[in-house]
């Protein structure tokens, strides 16, 4: 107790400090962020490559003769899984064959970009409903009910699209408005019923998601909003004037969607780490008791987090039905906003990290298609691997374990997904 | 350690007592290093195996299952059961057990009592019988009077020396000086993990403390006798509720002049907590009124109170005081970081959050890497030395205080004591609530005595420990 400030504050500098490249090494090996999600969509692609061989009928047949013929067997089981993650590449990256074939003009050049612009297409509400989660995670509230605020969303997106005759550029930011006012308001039940009464969010967002779809076939079927030329359940079609600009050409899907996605993220960067309302929010979530009692009131905290969060995930559903899909179908919003759990848990929370996690699933998605119309592996596989993933992440002990990292010296990712409940 | 020994192992907070502990008992894993048990090298997995081999703990929170029986508690993890295809608890065999022992040591407890009904002291108790259930040889006690009232530690003291007399050993762990003068026959004093020295009971308190925090440290705070100004805080009739709706407050009548520190003194649980909780509006106020500066504040909001120039060091700093994942620098600005210069409008300023924390930190020699720290990472002196730098640092007219200095070591102890006087002396108002008596009787110029939800008597600053302690205890000239 004798040690002056100064003697204290100064770091403690080890003797022999190691060079630059062995600090790296050590970093890397260390149970960090980055080095436990790397190796666990590594591991989760293994497990998804032994899938892929015990799915196949011929090859599972040919394990039989493994010790008659090893070199054989195991080369089958290779290929085909280098077919497989081959195709996966193709269709979310790049397909080298199409880009040769633009470059001497046997095929255009929208073709070659078709990977990246699907990848990107699948990203941009993914984007929003992970911000969502996170956003709500981050205010120590586990929103399962970003699902039920993109299907409002796309119903607010849409019906302002097709049903409110307006001029370019208003109509967009009318309807994506829209989008975002439904998902805010449907979020902001819950967050209202857990600030006033105490009503557990995960129970009421998961009782809304139900809620929320019945009212989604409910309101497609109903006169005004139903189109009139088909007999399926399908809505009329959002106006050209309320549609999200595509990036390039008409053979493209790709959308201002995915910029806008970018620019969320940035905002909920600013909103969460430098905004007085994101310290607030913050401090809520992860300790609501001493938040309180530096004057902080946590109601409001916890509704403001449902509302941004809700807000956000609308947005999500707005960038599907004014970007993509164009018309309200029972599936429109299909398992977004179920996945932006798992894309903000893959992100730890952070709004740059569900931007690459979303980015990743995006392509995971993209890929997933091309490879099963070209390689006959089911795109469900893709789903596997994506929740393996997330096991992975959920038990960083796991990671740490199998590649004998060494122990993290500051918080890993388990304290982000063991809070919540 | 010897058979039949009272072994006092006393340090300061952080220094590694309870961890050298929770090696004994088996909760945590030696990196190094042997333990020997009667000559014999031991390896302890688990408490399973502490257990086995003769080491009981009772732990400074209490392990018991609180809707359970004293018996079921006792029973817990050693669970009798009886013969036959379907195993039934053999709970009469096992209350037989708990009176026998009760009796053989004169611990009495009620084998049928719930244990959330009985005081803190009695569960203690039920700790101690748990342990020697189990027939062990060797007792270790972490901070076991932290929570007892004066006379409840006399009857521990008491009882010790009764396990000693059975031949049992005890480990006592604890930072005050005077219990360990009075029942330990040897002491040893460990300072930042290493042992720093050992001492026989004779010796001085000021050598002990000394040896503690390694230099000699000063007891008494040294003030100028009180200069009280005009009124600042009056509460009258005031009742709340805890949170089980029990009325804690029941009509408590306090005043606070400038220039004076109030102490409240009270065992734990006599409702100190909740008078201060509703004083800053962490609390709904059932009835009465709380004026703070000629206004009533019974029903205002808690940032309107710290607005007010109100500084709140809560009592507990982990769940209330501080947000761990915080950095210092956050945590420096918990209540005023929406104020300029922290921030312009929606905008956080981190630049000028930064400067202030490095100011703070030096101020308040608070010792951390960095201001960038989690301050979870920090020792709890320092932990409690960010919230009263933050606290501290506005401009008050009050300061609220409710155990400053619980679980922090004797240097930062008399540090957060200097501030406080000096912010007396500034001119603000101090209310401060303490279950430590040797804290209120070194710094309140005037002693109330908190009892079951009221204040029983209240004293002036000179008053005796044995005065205040009777009070404590419930007991009243009248009665006694």
């Amino acid at each position: 107790m004798t040690v002056t400030p100064a003697e204290a504050q100064t770091p403690v500098a080890a003797p022999g400090r190691p060079g630059p490249a062995r600090r790296v090494f050590d970093w890397l090996t260390t149970a960090n962020t980055l080095t436990v999600t790397v190796l666990a969509v590594v591991l989760a692609l293994v497990v998804g490559a032994i899938l892929i061989i015990i799915g196949d009928e011929q090859v599972r047949a040919e394990w039989g003769y493994l010790f008659a013929a090893p070199g054989a067997v195991l080369g089958d089981s290779l290929s085909l899984v280098g077919d497989a993650y081959g195709n996966l590449v193709k269709g979310s990256i790049i397909d080298p064959s199409s880009v040769s074939g633009a470059i001497s003009g046997t095929n255009s050049w929208s073709l070659a970009f078709a990977p990246i612009s699907e990848t990107l297409t699948y990203t941009a509400p993914l984007i929003f409903t992970g911000l969502a989660v996170a956003f709500a995670f981050r205010g120590g509230l586990f929103n399962i009910g970003a699902q039920g605020a993109v299907i409002m969303g796309c119903i607010g997106g849409a019906i302002v699209g097709f049903a409110l005759p307006m001029p370019y550029g208003l109509h967009l930011i009318a309807a994506l408005l829209g989008a975002a006012i439904a998902g805010a308001i449907w979020a902001g039940i819950a967050g209202y019923l857990k600030a006033r009464t105490g009503a557990h969010e995960v129970i009421v967002t998961i009782m809304l998601n139900y809620v929320a779809l019945q009212f989604l076939y409910w309101v497609i079927r109903q006169q005004g909003v139903h189109d009139p030329t088909r007999s399926d359940p399908i809505s009329k079609p959002v106006h050209g004037t309320a549609r999200l600009p595509l990036l390039g050409g008409a053979n493209l899907r790709w959308n201002v969607g995915i910029l806008l996605g970018v620019l969320a993220a940035a905002g909920v960067f600013w909103l969460l780490q430098r905004s007085t309302v994101g310290f607030e929010l913050r401090a809520v979530g992860a300790n609501p008791d001493a938040a309180r009692t530096a004057g902080m009131s946590v109601a409001k905290a916890y509704i403001l987090a449902m509302v941004v969060s809700g807000a956000l995930a609308g947005l999500g559903g707005g960038v599907q039905v004014l970007g993509t899909a164009y018309t309200l179908t029972p599936a429109v919003a299909g398992t977004l906003g179920f996945d932006g759990i798992t894309v903000a848990l893959l992100g730890r929370g952070r709004p740059w990290g569900v931007a690459l996690s979303a980015l990743l699933f995006g392509a995971l998605h993209a890929g997933g298609n091309h490879m099963q119309s070209n390689s006959h592996v089911a795109v469900d596989l893709v789903t596997v691997v994506q929740a393996v993933i997330v096991i992975l992440i959920a038990a960083p002990g796991l990671i740490k374990e199998i590649f004998r990292l060494r122990a993290a010296r500051t918080g890993s990712a388990a304290g982000t997904l063991a809070k919540g409940w | 350690m010897e058979p039949g020994e009272i072994h006092a192992l006393l340090g300061e907070n952080g220094a590694g007592k309870s961890t050298l502990m929770n090696v004994l008992y088996g909760l945590l894993q030696p990196d190094e290093g042997e333990i020997l048990v009667n000559g014999a090298v031991r390896h302890f997995r688990s408490p399973g195996d502490a257990i086995a081999a003769g080491n009981g703990m009772v732990h400074q929170h209490f392990m018991l299952v609180p809707v359970f029986t004293v018996t079921e508690n006792i029973m817990l993890g050693a669970e009798q059961t009886s013969a036959g295809p379907i195993a039934l608890l053999d709970r009469r065999t096992a209350r037989s057990h708990v009176l026998e022992v009760s009796q053989r040591y004169g611990l009495p407890v009620d084998p049928d009592a719930t244990v959330e009904d009985l005081p803190v002291g009695v569960q203690q108790r039920v700790e101690i019988v748990k342990a020697l259930v189990r027939e062990v040889d060797l007792l270790i006690l972490d901070e076991p009077t932290a929570v007892l009232t004066p006379q409840e530690t006399d009857e521990l003291l008491s009882v010790m020396r009764t396990l000693k007399a059975a031949g049992k050993s005890i480990v006592f762990i604890t930072h005050k000086l005077k219990e360990v003068k009075a029942i330990a026959d040897r002491i040893t004093v460990v300072r930042r993990g290493q042992v720093v020295g050992t001492a026989q009971p004779d010796a001085t308190e000021d050598s002990l403390a000394a040896l503690m925090v390694g230099r000699s440290v000063r007891l008494t705070v040294d003030k100028a006798p009180a200069d009280p100004g005009e009124t600042v805080l009056s509460v009258r009739g005031l009742r709340v509720y805890d949170d089980r709706g029990h009325p804690a407050v029941d009509g408590v009548d306090l005043a606070v002049r400038a220039r004076e520190v109030l102490g409240i003194a009270g065992v734990q649980g006599n409702g100190q907590t909740e008078l201060v909780e509703a004083i800053m509006g962490l609390r709904p106020v059932a009835g009465g009124e709380i004026d703070l500066a000629g206004q009533n504040i019974a029903t205002r909001n808690t940032k309107d109170t710290l607005r007010t120039g109100v500084g709140y060091i809560p009592e507990d700093r982990s769940v209330d005081g501080l947000v761990k994942d915080f950095t210092v620098a956050e945590n420096l600005v918990l209540d005023v970081y929406d104020q300029p210069p922290y921030a312009a409008g929606l905008a956080l300023r981190p630049a000028a959050i930064s400067r202030a924390a490095k100011e703070l930190i030096a101020e308040f020699d608070i010792r951390t890497s960095s201001s960038e720290t989690p301050v979870g990472t920090l020792s709890g002196g320092n932990q409690q030395k960010v919230i009263v730098a933050r606290e501290l640092s506005r401009d008050l007219r009050m300061v609220v205080a409710a155990q400053p200095t619980r679980g922090v070591d004797v240097g930062s102890t008399e540090f957060i004591h200097e501030r406080v006087i000096r912010e007396r002396d500034e001119g603000a108002a101090i209310l401060l609530v303490s279950s430590e008596l040797d804290e209120v009787l070194g710094l309140a110029d005037r002693i109330a005595v908190m009892y079951r939800g009221r204040i029983l008597a209240t004293l002036p600053a000179g008053a005796s420990r044995e005065q205040v302690g009777l009070l404590m205890a419930g007991i009243t000239g009248d009665t006694a």
